[in-house]
């Protein structure tokens, strides 16, 4: 799958502009599904990249462990989940020094709450590159009872922990890595259009 | 001058109610018969006698029962007061300024006896007294910014002025036009604004973000941005949208005058002295139609503007549905005749 091309949107949603290699740096790479071509295609620009990097996989059913493993990180590991490897992605956060860098790709639910976390750590945003790839499925906050529904693929979609029909918001914050949502029938209650799939 | 404040609600029953006084002090925005968005900037220091842009902080009769409904809304949701950690300094400084201004300004109402450190505050029109150690957190019964902001009528933003932009991180955010502090904060100027319709393109926000960057100690300033709220309802946010919408679409021909209300912010912007931050206090002022129109010149005014207002913007402030119905309202008290420069009556 190649890069996601989005439309152009409001100043509060993320660009993700693609990774281009900062050289043999320690660097900490996360990646989902899909994302991980965005890691070999950065290898293939220069191998040298991997040489003091530390790459965290999440596979969610993508077939491109063996190729990513065989790129010669210093360190690498598979994970089930974010929750699964958020610890591990922590402390590895924690000892970054200056001139670390941190390469993320793969669907915007993973880059932004792996940007927030970054960000809490004190790693300076410019060190920071990303790249979108796979699912344009968000990362939805309720904006009613604050509960984030991750993977959400249309618009309006049902809040997972209040129930309430949301519509899905461009509106975004880096601080919680999650779009706005929004209920869709708050003046005429029961009415709601019906859900299409959301676009890039 | 005496203050008599009235003893009224925002929610429920509403009866909140402007008296003829404060129907004339109200600051009506529109300085013309049509409006787009500009860098709208003036020196806030003083205006008019009796009017608004006065004092510091404008302190009217609606202040005793405005403070009970924050306290309403912040015991049922605490998260619309937040201050993340290194604002604790900014929200002193802003303590001090509230303070200082109104005891200046409204001796009658409030005093502050300061010796060194220790401070004696005292606020007669909420039965307020508090001594306390300026710059020590615990000898207050919340954080600085929460204690003053709980007295202190209109929301309130603290910009931290960092790497060329300013971001708001912290807030108590009780009366605002539909916008979330809770998923706002931290965020920088261009990034909390990015829902605005066509400001962007029209380089406003890049022109007042510059201003701002340069603003001065002791030298405020003051804007006035507008909507149109159905009811007299201060808590018009995002998080409560589902419980307060359905209010909306109960504007009729025969509500309309009663139930659609114009709300202007009265918004100041303040350099504070040891943060180097910003306060950004948002004055909430509501006139329902049938007031407004008691001023002939608003209510020729304001049936121009809103007949005339760029789709977009109708939009974005949420009234879209109800325009024809307000416009046609209006157009009865509009005889067409030219109006006069400027906000104040004839
Ligand atoms: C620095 C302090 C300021 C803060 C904290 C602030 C905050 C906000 C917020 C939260 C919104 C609502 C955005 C949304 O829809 O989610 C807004 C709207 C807006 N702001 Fe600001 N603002 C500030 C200063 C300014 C200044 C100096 C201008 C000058 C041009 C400005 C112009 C506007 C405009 C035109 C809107 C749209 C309002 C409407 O149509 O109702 N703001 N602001």
């Amino acid at each position: 799958m190649p890069r996601t091309e989005f439309s152009p949107s409001i100043a509060s949603r993320p660009v993700y502009a693609g990774l281009t290699s900062q050289g043999a740096t320690p660097a900490i790479m996360l990646a989902d599904a899909e994302g991980a071509e965005a890691l070999i295609d950065l290898a293939g620009q220069d191998a040298s990249v991997m040489d003091r990097a530390h790459l965290i996989y999440i596979p969610a059913g993508a077939p491109h462990g063996p190729r990513l493993a065989a790129l010669g990180a210093r360190l690498y590991h598979e994970a089930p989940s974010f929750a699964a490897c958020l610890e591990r992605y922590r402390q590895a956060l924690a000892e970054a020094h200056m001139g670390s860098q941190l390469y993320l790709a793969g669907t915007e639910g993973l880059i932004g709450q792996a940007t927030a976390e970054a960000l809490a750590a004190g790693l300076p945003a410019d060190a920071i590159h990303t790249e979108h790839r796979g699912s344009v499925a968000r990362r939805m906050q309720c904006v009613h009872c604050k509960g984030v529904t991750e993977n959400v693929t249309t618009d309006p979609f049902i809040c997972a922990h209040c129930g309430l029909t949301l519509f899905v918001r461009d509106h975004f914050s880096r601080r919680l890595g999650a779009f706005q949502g929004v209920c869709v029938d708050a003046e005429t209650p029961g009415i709601v259009p019906p859900a299409q799939e959301i676009k890039p | 001058m005496t203050i008599r404040f009235n003893d009224e609600t925002f929610r429920g029953d509403y009866t909140y109610h402007n008296s003829p006084e404060a129907i004339r002090r109200f600051p009506f925005p529109f300085d013309q018969d049509s409006y787009m968005y500009s860098v709208n900037i003036e020196p806030h220091a003083g205006g008019r006698a009796g009017s608004p842009f006065e004092k510091r902080f404008d302190v009217d009769e609606h202040y005793v029962s405005e403070m009970k409904d924050r306290a309403i809304t912040l015991a049922e949701d605490p998260m619309r007061c937040q201050s993340l950690p290194h604002m604790d300094l900014a929200g002193w400084d802003f303590l001090e300024l509230v303070m200082t201004s109104k005891a200046e300004d409204y001796p009658e109402l409030f005093e502050l006896h300061r010796d060194g450190d220790r401070w004696h505050w005292i606020n007669k029109p909420m039965g307020i007294e508090q001594r306390f150690t300026f710059l020590d957190t615990t000898t207050l019964p919340c954080g600085p910014l929460e204690y003053i902001t709980r007295q202190t009528q209109g929301d309130h933003a603290l910009l931290d002025q960092r790497e060329g932009n300013l971001w708001m991180d912290a807030g108590m955010i009780t009366s605002q036009a539909d916008w979330s502090l809770d998923f706002d904060i931290g965020m920088n100027f261009f990034e909390w604004h990015a829902p605005v319709p066509k400001a962007h393109e029209m380089g406003v926000f890049q022109r007042a973000l510059k201003f701002l960057l340069n603003l001065q100690q002791g030298a405020p300033v003051r804007r006035l941005n507008w909507t149109m709220t159905v009811n007299p309802r201060l808590d018009t946010s995002p998080e409560n949208y589902h419980k307060w919408g359905p209010e909306k679409r109960t504007i009729t021909p025969e509500t309309v005058g009663s139930k659609q209300y114009l709300r202007v912010e009265l918004q100041t912007l303040w350099r504070l002295p040891r943060s180097n931050a910003i306060a950004f206090p948002i004055r909430c002022y509501l006139l329902s139609l049938e007031d407004l129109v008691s001023v002939p010149k608003w209510g020729r005014r304001l049936h121009r503007v809103l007949r005339d207002l760029p789709d977009e913007l109708a939009e974005y402030k949420g009234f879209a549905v109800n325009r024809p119905t307000i416009v046609a309202y209006l157009a009865q008290f509009d005889d067409g005749e030219p109006t006069s420069p400027g906000i104040f009556p004839d």
